[in-house]
């Protein structure tokens, strides 16, 4: 029998339907990256070493956004966790919990962008599982993925690792992801060419990790939050403080005027497809090099320096020649008047 | 690697010219910026480790968020509550907790609480939706008003029944008035509020130049236009002058926009108005004319009508909203009251002084945050 | 109190144009400025024009924020 073209509560009963959603539409899309088809678990032989491992779940509004979706997001994000770690990515699980009535074809374009990182990123999928509940108990799709890697020897990326004069770099500009997703927004919406910079960094940081393991002190995504959060959790872990250059910060355009109209920091509005590497500074050259040799690295730049002084406080030089305190963003990103 | 940004060659040259002035001048000053959005500039911009160290800059009570009682958000909780109600709200006022609920709150528990940019939405979505109740949270001062009231008369002259207003619109001037009168309030002038002055034009300050001999400024929120401002007040000062002045010309016009005003007035009247920490003041605020009743959300559901909210009485926004104290100055300040867990106003309006004074005031060298005395 | 950004006019209807932004365009009411015009710079403040800048206040607005990317 086709498929009809919403998903129905039947879809996830475990019966009959349940098959057809997984043999017609799902099976088909990973067939080439998919390990242990139907079994109830997925029996992995992981490489020597230590192995990471790492899970998020997915509940970005809307599902399609400029540049991305959900499943690309749900991808790219798990495979980010681990590449922060210095893992690279081999195996994903992929956990659906489907609104009644989502369209079969939204589903299968979600899928099919999730599928496409998996394969470039050569990442299995190895096991799964689809749920539905009823209109009204989820906004569309959510979606879960765990993530495994392999460690990389050498390569220690700990936010506690920031020591006094190292150095601060952004792999590309901020803000992206987060007005992206706020231009298709209840109340908010504007038009804009901006697209999210949702994207896997496994291929950028690869050659960093081969060739420069030791330079790495610390990586992390600045993802919900921005960099204001991530650079904060650096500062607070590693017991250091970070002045962050408000002039170097690569920001786009549209970020900034999205930012100007709606009363938002850009520092504090979500990336998906950027790294924060903290590095010994006799190395920023080299790296900034290596970052920017990839098409996803290309503005990288330096955007601040670990200081010993008021350790845990993340400060900012200003366009204005003043100083600031940079804190953890409160709540979720409102547009404000005021 | 990382180069300290100097300031730029004119911002420079005016702070030089600052500085100097203010050691000349030899005592220390105290300007009130009035406008909430001024004080987040300053402190965003860092220009408050910039300016000489006698120059302090005092918040006043320019932040709609922080001076509309907790009363308020109690009636929008109320109307939260009923059913088909749809509470259509600027993203300020989503967090701000009233006496036990917030409308961030009331969301989580099932309230249907939209979050707009234009008043405007509010009827686009009454238009779509005709089989449920949208009431628009109406706040702001003079820059906001004439924005709700053309949203006012659209939803009249297109028969819009399905959407209402709960106002609490507040006028400067008045305020102003209210704050001078306080005997422990001692200013050397004010930064007056950039976009309200937009509506209203200079001249409703002349009183303060007169009657109170404030030097005043109407500035704009630029770095640069702020360090203009302050420098104009300053030259004022050291020549004992008290006029107002006008830095932000590029926005701010003798007379002001009178179409706008105009128009705000066919919607609305003066009315009495309840401010935090200044208490009754009349005539400053706007209640709907007669004639518009039909779009009152006050009118409309009496029985989301609620008693005058006690405030925490350990809270003392009051009192940094007459600049009588400074943030850290409160028992409560970044201990029990935090942007995350709010305790009064000033924490909650991002504008807010305690807000601003939290997230970009808390240094460790203490460069602006540290407890003077106000 | 009051956020308020600089925007270009690009396209109008009745009272209802479109601003840009650096790239962002977003619709805004021209109920308090009906004599704005395509091309015009505007100050758009909750979804409106609150204020028309002639060309010399734009370039006042660009100096300043140029002059914050350049020191001595």
């Amino acid at each position: 029998m086709g498929l009809t073209d919403r998903i129905l509560l039947a879809h996830g009963s475990g019966g009959r339907q349940s098959q057809d959603l997984l043999q017609q539409l799902i099976i088909p899309l990973f067939k080439d990256i998919l390990l242990t088809p139907l079994d109830d678990s997925a029996c992995l032989s992981l490489p020597a070493g230590q192995t990471a491992f790492t899970t998020d779940s997915y509940v970005v509004d809307p599902l399609f956004f400029p540049g991305g979706d959900i499943g690309r997001l749900a991808a790219c994000g798990t495979i980010n966790d681990l590449v922060m770690q210095g893992g690279k990515p081999l195996f994903l699980s992929l956990g659906l919990i489907i609104e009644e009535g989502l369209p079969t074809t939204d589903l299968q374009r979600i899928l099919e962008s999730l599928a496409a990182v998996l394969q470039d990123n050569e990442v299995r999928l190895a096991t799964g599982d689809t749920k539905v509940v009823q209109r009204g108990q989820a906004n569309g799709l959510y979606i879960n993925t765990a993530g495994i890697g392999r460690c990389l020897p050498g390569v220690d990326t700990s936010s506690s690792n920031a020591r006094p004069g190292d150095e601060v770099i952004v792999t590309g500009t901020i803000g992206d992801h987060g007005v992206a997703v706020l231009s298709h927004r209840q109340g908010v919406r504007f038009e804009t060419e901006l697209t999210s910079d949702v994207a896997p960094l496994w291929a950028l940081l690869k050659p960093v990790f081969e060739h420069h393991p030791a330079a790495l002190h610390v990586l992390r995504d600045p993802t919900r939050g921005g960099v204001a959060a991530a650079v904060c959790d650096i500062a607070r872990a590693s017991n250091v403080g970070v002045v962050l250059n408000e002039r170097s910060l690569p920001i786009r355009a549209e970020v900034r005027g999205a930012c100007s109209l709606f009363g938002l920091d850009p520092l504090d509005v979500a990336n998906e497809g950027k790294a924060l590497v903290v590095c010994n500074p006799k190395e920023t050259p080299t790296l900034l090099e290596a970052l920017r040799s990839h098409p996803l690295g290309q503005q990288a730049a330096v955007i601040g320096s670990v200081v010993a002084e008021s350790p845990g406080l993340v400060r900012l030089r200003t366009r204005a020649g003043g100083e600031r305190l940079v804190d953890l963003p409160a709540g979720e990103l409102l547009p404000r008047i005021c | 690697m990382t180069v300290s940004p100097a300031p730029s060659p004119g911002l420079k040259a005016q702070l030089l010219e600052m500085h100097q002035l203010a050691r000349q001048f030899g005592r220390p000053v105290k300007y009130m910026e009035v406008c909430g959005t001024h004080t987040m500039a300053a402190f965003r911009s860092g220009l408050r480790t910039l300016l000489p160290e006698s120059i302090s800059l005092l918040s006043g009570p320019g932040c709609p968020v922080c001076v509309t009682p907790a009363d308020f958000i109690d009636q929008a909780v109320a109307l939260a509550r009923l059913q088909d109600v749809v509470i259509v709200t600027f993203g300020d006022l989503l967090r701000v907790p009233g006496s036990r609920s917030s409308l961030e709150r009331e969301r989580a528990g099932g309230a249907e609480v939209r979050v707009a940019y234009s008043p405007l939405d509010a009827l686009a979505w009454a238009a779509q939706e005709p089989q449920r109740r949208f009431v628009f949270l109406a706040i702001g001062f003079e820059t906001t008003i004439p924005a709700i009231a053309v949203s006012v008369l659209q939803a009249a002259e297109r028969r819009l029944d399905n959407v209402s207003f709960l106002c609490a619109l507040k006028l400067m001037p008045p305020a102003l008035a209210a704050l001078l009168r306080s005997p422990a309030l001692k200013l050397d002038g004010l930064l007056c509020p950039g976009h309200v002055s937009v509506m209203i034009g200079p001249e409703p300050y002349a009183f303060l130049a007169k009657s109170h001999h404030l030097p005043c400024v109407v500035a704009g929120f630029e770095p640069g236009d702020m360090v203009a401002g302050v420098l104009m007040l300053l030259r004022q000062s050291c020549g004992h002058r008290a006029e107002v002045e006008i830095q932000y010309h590029r926005s701010v016009k003798p007379g002001g926009l009178l179409r706008a005003r105009q128009l705000w007035e066919s919607v609305f009247e003066p009315s009495p108005s309840r401010w935090r920490g200044l208490g009754w003041i009349p005539e400053s605020g706007l209640k709907l004319r007669p004639e518009f009743s039909a779009w009152d959300a006050d009118r409309l559901y009496p029985e989301t009508q609620v008693p005058a909210a006690v405030e925490n009485p350990a809270c003392r926004c009051g009192e940094v909203l007459q600049a009588l104290v400074l943030p850290g100055q409160c028992p409560l300040f970044a201990s029990g009251c935090t942007p995350e867990e709010p305790q009064g106003p000033c924490m909650v309006s991002s504008e807010g002084t305690c807000a601003a004074y939290y997230r970009y005031g808390r240094m460790a060298s203490g460069a602006s945050a540290a407890p003077e005395r106000a | 109190m009051c956020l308020a950004a600089p925007a270009k006019i690009i396209r109008r209807s009745g009272l209802t144009a479109t601003a840009e932004t650096d790239g962002v365009r977003r619709e805004v009411h021209l109920g308090l400025l009906p004599e704005v015009q395509v091309g015009d710079f505007v100050l758009v403040h909750a979804g409106f024009a609150i204020q028309r800048w002639t060309q010399e206040d734009l370039d006042e607005y660009l100096s300043l924020q140029q002059e914050l990317e350049s020191t001595l």
